[in-house]
């Protein structure tokens, strides 16, 4: 029923570009599996190498257990839903469900039946006669999706299924996504630049950076325990500091920057010597304003502050260096802070990750 | 007229008043002058008798469908079968090679909007472009002399012994059929290519993706597409090879009549323009109705066809 895939030192290149560099990760099945990375940096060339589409230039890919090299996109045990959907125009929405069951040739009135099956499990009943374009985008979405289940597929693969909708459906389309997976217990390989979807949905994510797969974990770690500079600013916001290791000991680093020595701690075991060129990364959840007991404090002055929301974000600066800071809108902060108030703001050096300035090779 | 108004006012406030002024004449004169006033001559004379310079404007000069009626039943000595015979015989070679011409241009239009890069690309559209630059007439001699007794063929097949006597492609048509495919290509795999071109790649490779072979992806989700070019290009091959002359003329067999090769001895051998004409409507009229039936057999509208 469900299938590991591994990507066994996969590499693809186009011509001398290198779209996908050694990517090495096993998604087990039954897995919501997301990959993370900016746009252009080879996440829909890897699911096309999944799908059967490119060959890899080096390495194999593996599902359950066979490798698939000269296995065509037809008999693989994968579904692809493309970025832009590609739901045929001509046919109406049934015929659109059905074509996989066509391509077996299955009779007509089983095909409608099942068509009709997959309809309801998407929560869009009785639309089968429609055509494409008579529906909205996020219907469009699901029907790509019983469409891509038809296959009967171990493995369903996503290409930013969601970019084309607007917020407020993307983050509706979100649980449902999530829901569907968990109904029908396929293994998700779904890709994406939105951290947020990423995040929200993912079993474990995998962050991409230039064809390199930078790390792979479960998203509270991705976020809280990032291992490399790449995945500390593009997932999330952070501050970046950056100086010099000053010492260290154990996980804990000590980083002298030119707004002083600043404590944080080494990220996956890393050992530093003294002088190595850092970046500290502090989130701007874990700044607080005021001194705290056993907490490091940077003193600086205020920019300005921003009001959005649920949140209020202060604009610091110390010795040139920017400062952001975010507040729980509770209402128990206190006075508003006025620009060029000179403020102390500490932070938990559990939370502050001290990494490599260049990434690692 | 609403819609005529509306578009005039459109364009006046977008070009001027001169400019519309302009465009309007122009293409009203085009439309009456050489669309619509020759045609309608054409007609009016096909409805009159063949008479002599002094007769014309006389006693004699009245209206009659003599002419339509000699196509049907001679002077009335039983039907026309002959006359009716080359009509159909046209229409079904034409056909053919409209048929001919659809299997040749959709693979080529589609590897055009598809697979073909670069250089590979120009040089196909150069190869389809380059027919029509040489003269008809040297084109179909040029047909002759390659499917000629000793011409290319003949001599290609015999020297590597296929045959042994040299076939006889004039006679059987074959040069004909060939001449005409050959000649409207460009025609056929222009409004072809314009639709398939237009067609997303994912939905071929979903559809790859979903099981279907090569042959299905065409006959479900590229022939569909097509469709409309597929449509706009055989009424135009059908029609054009329907209303050739040339080529038949000269590539023709001996036993093979085209239906315009009539028209053309009733004009100019016989010197009546007036049965000519109504040869030329019967032509025109019988065509356009085997266009609509078959846009109505293959569900395409018309408004398809224009695009
Ligand atoms: N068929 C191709 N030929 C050449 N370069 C390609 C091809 N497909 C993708 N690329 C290049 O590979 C890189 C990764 O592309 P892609 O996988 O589409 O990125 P993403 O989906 O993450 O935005 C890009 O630089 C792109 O230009
Ligand atoms: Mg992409």
């Amino acid at each position: 029923m469900t299938k590991d895939v591994a990507l066994d030192h996969v590499t693809i290149r186009f011509g001398s570009h290198t779209a996908v560099d050694n990517a090495l990760l096993t998604i087990q099945g039954g897995e919501f599996f997301s990959f993370l990375g900016p746009s252009g940096c080879g996440k829909t060339t890897l699911l096309r190498c999944i799908s059967g589409f490119i060959e890899p230039t080096e390495g194999r890919v593996l599902i359950g257990g066979n490798d698939m090299r000269r296995v065509g996109p037809n008999k693989r045990p994968t579904a692809l839903i493309f970025q832009n959907l590609a739901l045929f125009p001509l046919m109406s929405v049934a015929e659109n469900i059905a074509f996989p069951l066509e391509v077996r040739g299955v009779g007509r009135k089983e095909r409608r039946r099942r068509a009709d099956e997959l309809l309801d499990l998407i929560a869009l009943p009785g639309v089968g006669d429609k055509k494409v374009y008579e529906l909205s985008g996020g219907q469009r979405q699901r029907v790509a999706i019983a469409r891509a289940l038809a296959v009967e597929p171990d493995i369903l693969l996503l290409d930013e299924p969601l970019s084309a909708l607007d917020l407020k459906l993307r983050h509706h389309m979100r649980t449902e996504l999530r829901s569907i997976q968990k109904r029908v217990g396929l293994t998700f390989i779904y890709i994406t630049h939105d951290q947020g979807e990423a995040l929200t949905m993912s079993d474990r994510v995998a962050v991409m950076s230039a064809g390199v797969v930078q790390q792979i974990d479960v998203p509270e770690v991705i976020y809280d325990r990032p291992r490399t500079a790449f995945v500390a600013s593009f997932v999330g916001e952070t501050n970046a500091i950056s100086g010099k290791v000053a010492s260290q000991s154990g996980g804990d680093v000590v980083v002298d920057t030119p707004i002083g020595m600043l404590p944080g701690r080494a990220s996956g075991g890393r050992s530093y010597a003294p002088g190595d060129i850092v970046t500290l990364f502090i989130r701007p959840e874990q700044l607080a304003v005021g001194e705290a007991a056993n907490a490091p404090s940077i003193s600086c002055t205020v920019v300005k502050e921003e009001f959005e929301g649920s949140v209020r974000n202060l604009f610091l600066e110390d010795k040139g260096i920017p400062l952001r800071l975010s507040r729980v809108n509770s209402g128990s902060e206190g006075a508003p802070l006025v620009p060029g108030q000179v403020v102390k703001a500490s932070y938990n050096p559990e939370k502050a990750w001290a990494l490599p300035a260049t990434p690692e090779a | 007229m609403d819609r005529l108004k509306s578009v005039f006012d459109e364009f006046v406030s977008r070009h001027g008043i001169g400019v519309a002024l302009f465009i309007s004449l122009t293409v009203l004169v085009w439309v009456l002058v050489l669309i619509a006033l020759p045609q309608v001559a054409m007609l009016d004379y096909s409805f009159r008798h063949n008479l002599s310079p002094q007769d014309i404007g006389g006693p004699q000069d009245v209206y009659t469908l003599s002419n339509y009626g000699f196509f049907l039943f001679r002077d009335g000595s039983g039907t026309n079968t002959l006359d009716m015979g080359v009509l159909g015989k046209t229409i079904l070679a034409s056909v053919l090679v409209t048929i001919i011409d659809v299997i040749v241009c959709y693979p080529i239009a589609f590897i055009l909007a598809h697979s073909a890069t670069g250089v590979a690309a120009r040089l196909m559209i150069l190869g389809l472009i380059v027919p029509f630059w040489v003269n008809e007439i040297l084109r179909a001699f040029a047909f002759r002399v390659i499917f000629g007794a000793t011409g290319l063929i003949n001599g290609v097949g015999m020297s590597l012994g296929f045959w042994d006597v040299p076939i006889d492609f004039i006679r059987a048509n074959v040069a004909l059929y060939s001449g005409l495919t050959y000649t409207y290509i460009l025609l056929m795999v222009f409004p072809i290519y314009n639709a398939v071109e237009a067609l997303d790649r994912n939905q071929i490779e979903a559809a790859q993706d979903m099981g279907a072979s090569w042959w299905r992806v065409h006959w479900r989700i590229v022939l569909p597409v097509a469709k409309p070019g597929i449509a706009s290009g055989a009424t135009m091959v059908f029609m054009l090879t329907a209303g050739a002359l040339a080529a038949p003329q000269i590539l023709g067999g001996p036993s093979n009549l085209w239906f315009t090769q009539l028209v053309y001895q009733w004009f100019s051998d016989a010197g009546n323009w007036q049965r000519g004409s109504a040869y030329a409507a019967i032509l025109l009229v019988t065509c356009l109705g085997f266009v609509l039936l078959m846009m109505k057999v293959f569900k395409v509208n018309i408004g398809a066809i224009g695009r």
